[in-house]
């Protein structure tokens, strides 16, 4: 029993300060290796984890995926492994706008752009517009891989609330006014307008077509991520934004991960040729190209298989997990808890009284074997404490089921401790609470949809500096 | 040359800092010309201990069941010499309530405190004593778990009214939290190893927070995030008495090849001992080894020096 032996490299403090000395100033901004550590015990085998963003990828015929490699081995074999032009495969452009047809999208092969998943686009599209200190808007709660791309190059996020209609596009004029009184433009709007990550929620009709106009008065880029579109349980699909403004001044990022794979990861852009052109040379830069094989296999399966089959099969799944979390929660939850009713995509975010802190409460649930992502994750002005996302796409009913009565446990737990604390009973403790939490109570500007109320908390020091006091 | 089996991972919060803790042991168990087994702890230790028949085992793990004296217990009963602190030490250590009422005993200064469990404030309606706790202590002061060794858990209440959820929060963590007066001022720690002659105190490392207003968990572990300054530049005799508080509770608490006292130096130049950790982190950003560092010690010295006393201590911890 030989293990290789490592090469002896000595570490020693003084190598850590040189390489402290070493890290570009942006690397400060990359936080949160606390909740890095928190997250990996959340990987052990024995945690339900509902923190995850997991597509079920076990129901994927294999037979499919073998006959898909088969004929690239066949008929493409030295294509697949060479490299490929960096905007991408025409073929499997053509794919991409099979797709956007599909959410009623029309596009040229010439607008797009193949990525390495949708996280590359946001990587590009931050990379060729912000400089430090440039302001990017974005929803709270934002998409959690979003924030450390927005952190590494030290934007300026303003974060807006929303409610069970997607963003508050009052507030986001609101904030873009006292933005410009201050000087100060946005470079994009990032927003996850269908099924958002983590809210859960839908931008309306309404909303999206005043979120278009704004941006084509106020000549703002908006980058719509639509991840889920496709993944929709109930009613009927809204026009993506892009389709609204004809890609003006929206760009478009899709993806393959969860209407196929995101093992492929395969994503893509379309944005207006100026934008394009820049985002084609910061992709050559950051890869020279997206995975050829990837591409192909993309391209095969799309001539061998019904796509929007397997896409059907996926939403039968998750539409029934997603009910089976929504039932779990309805009857393990605290009155005091609340939470999203999404029509489609992955996620539930649900809100706890102010005086719970998430990020306390996984460690708790983490002794129960039970995982979820802490809302502060989705903000980058340290709200969202009392918030957490919850997956439904990554378990089976009875594990999600499970995983929500230990979560419904501890919190019941927390809210009687803190009722105990108080001198109150459970069940009034989240009407009243502690100076400094009402404050941020007050702040609070939810507003009721359709369904139940999507309480998002803001935080004052974020409104005093989009207001430029 | 030794088979000696690194015990580090486990299901505690602090996972990831013992792997990390453990990864640099076996590099130099390895450079110092030992037969490494690697075992991230869990179901199968025992079977994979009594597979692997180690001479020793190096025990790199923080936190819950592997710095409180669970697994140093397991060792024991196995006959297996082990690293660091024996079973009562540890169990002393890890918990901060036990550690600073010992510390009140032997005149050792620490920051004045008050201790709950759950039960108490479910079962005998302790909360009716909070009032009279912040008439007590001037806030801000600091709410932390028991037992939790990093800085997770440890909340500021800055009015008595953010005491309930600070309270919460800690009590996420352990059955048992101190609420403790806060102490500003900077931030020290000492380290102490034994050698075959008796204890020796290593130089003293100031935390330095580079932006937080808290020196927290995520900073203690981040390369970048905290300046260290060791030897810590100090008033004349402080770095002294640092160092005999040090050895002072490393004595008391009966720790045993090395540990890592956390202080704080107020305006006044007081000190005041907030903890003690019997198996600190052993990490590229961690305190003990920058302590040895400075005091001429290098990593592999360390771990082999540490690894010496597990065996010297062997035929006294088997009974």
């Amino acid at each position: 029993m030989s293990s290789p032996k490592k090469p002896p490299a000595r570490s020693t403090s003084r190598d850590l300060e040189r390489y402290a000395g070493l890290f570009a100033s942006r690397t400060r901004v990359m936080t949160s290796s606390a909740m890095r550590d928190l997250m990996a015990i959340t990987a052990r085998p024995d945690v339900i984890s509902l923190a995850g963003g997991l597509p079920d990828t076990s129901t994927f015929p294999p037979e499919t995926f073998a006959s898909v490699t088969a004929r690239i081995a066949r008929e493409s074999c030295a294509k697949a492994l060479q490299y490929g032009p960096t905007d991408g495969l025409e073929e499997t452009k053509d794919c991409i706008a099979e797709v956007m047809a599909a959410e009623g999208m029309h596009v040229d092969r010439a607008d797009t752009v193949v990525t390495t998943g949708g996280q590359q686009v946001i990587d590009l599209v931050t990379k060729i517009l912000i400089d430090p200190g440039d302001v990017i808007v974005a929803e709270g709660p934002t998409y959690p891989g979003a924030v450390p791309v927005f952190n590494a190059y030290q934007a300026d996020v303003v974060q807006i609330d929303m409610d069970a209609d997607g963003m508050r596009v009052d507030l986001l004029e609101e904030t873009l006014d006292s933005l410009e009184r201050d000087g100060r433009r946005p470079k994009f709007i990032y927003t996850v307008p269908t099924f958002q990550n983590p809210a859960g929620v839908t931008m309306s009709l309404p909303r999206r077509r005043r979120l278009v106009e704004v941006a084509n008065r106020r000549e703002l880029l908006v980058l719509e991520d639509n991840p889920y579109g496709l993944l929709r349980y109930e009613g009927e699909p809204l026009p993506p934004l892009y389709a609204l403004d004809g890609g003006v001044f929206v760009m478009y990022l899709g993806t393959f991960s969860k209407i196929l794979s995101p093992g492929i990861r395969l994503g893509w852009v379309v944005a207006p040729p100026p934008v394009l052109e820049k985002i084609n040379l910061g992709k050559q830069e950051a890869d020279l190209c997206t995975s050829t094989l990837s591409q192909l296999m993309v391209q095969a399966y799309f001539e061998q298989a019904n796509w929007n089959d397997y896409v059907c099969s996926l939403t039968d799944i998750y539409r029934a997990r997603r009910d089976a979390l929504l039932g779990a929660l309805a009857e393990h939850f605290p009155p005091e808890a609340e939470w999203t009713r999404p029509a489609g995509g992955l996620f539930i975010w649900a809100t706890l009284p102010s005086y719970i802190d998430t990020n306390d409460l996984l460690a708790r649930a983490l002794r129960d074997d039970v995982a979820f992502v802490p809302g502060a994750a989705a903000f980058l002005d340290g709200r969202g404490h009392s918030s957490m996302r919850l997956n439904f796409s990554g378990a089976e009913e009875d594990r999600l089921r499970e995983g929500v009565r230990r979560i419904g446990e501890v919190i019941k737990e927390q809210v009687a401790l803190y009722g105990t604390l108080t001198g109150r009973p459970a069940g009034t403790a989240g009407q009243q609470q502690p100076e400094s939490e009402r404050e941020r109570e007050d702040d609070r500007k939810g507003e009721t949809g359709g369904g139940r109320l999507v309480e998002l908390p803001r935080r004052r020091a974020a409104r005093r500096r989009a207001g430029g006091a | 040359m030794s088979r000696v089996a690194v015990l580090k991972g486990g299901r505690s919060l602090e996972r990831q800092v013992s792997l990390r803790s453990g990864a640099r042991v076996e590099d130099a168990l390895e450079r110092l010309g030992h037969d490494v087994v690697r075992i991230d702890v869990g179901l199968d230790l025992i079977r994979q201990l009594r597979s692997e028949e180690p001479d020793a085992a190096f025990v790199a793990l923080h936190g819950r069941d592997g710095e409180d004296g669970t697994v140093q217990e397991l060792l024991e009963i196995l006959g297996l010499p082990y690293t660091g602190s024996g079973v009562l030490a540890c169990s002393r250590a890890t918990d901060k309530v036990l550690t600073k009422r010992l510390m009140i005993e032997a005149g050792i200064p620490t920051p004045e405190f008050f201790a709950f469990t759950q039960t108490a404030f479910r079962e005998l309606r302790a909360a009716e004593t909070l009032p009279a706790i912040a008439e007590r202590l001037d806030f801000p002061i600091v709410v932390k778990p028991s037992s939790q060794g990093s800085a997770l858990g440890i909340k500021f209440a800055r009015t008595p009214d953010d005491v309930p959820a600070a309270l919460v929060a800690a009590f996420s963590y352990d059955g048992r939290v101190l609420l403790e007066r806060h102490v500003e001022g900077r931030d020290l720690a000492v380290s102490v190893l034994d050698a075959a002659t008796g204890a020796q105190t290593l130089s003293v490392v100031e935390a330095v927070p580079r932006q937080e207003d808290f020196y927290d968990f995520e900073a203690r572990y981040e390369i970048g995030r905290t300046n260290f300054v060791c030897p810590a530049e100090l008033p004349a005799g402080v770095t002294e008495r640092a160092q005999e508080l040090a050895l002072a509770c490393h004595t008391l608490l009966g720790c045993y090849g090395f540990s890592r006292v956390d202080l704080m130096l107020d305006d006044a130049d007081e000190l005041y001992v907030l903890e003690v950790n019997p198996i600190p982190g052993l990490t590229e950003t961690s305190l003990l080894p920058q302590a040895a560092e400075a005091s001429g010690i290098g990593f592999d010295e360390l771990v082999s020096r540490i690894l010496e006393r597990a065996f010297e201590r062997a035929p006294a911890a088997v009974r």
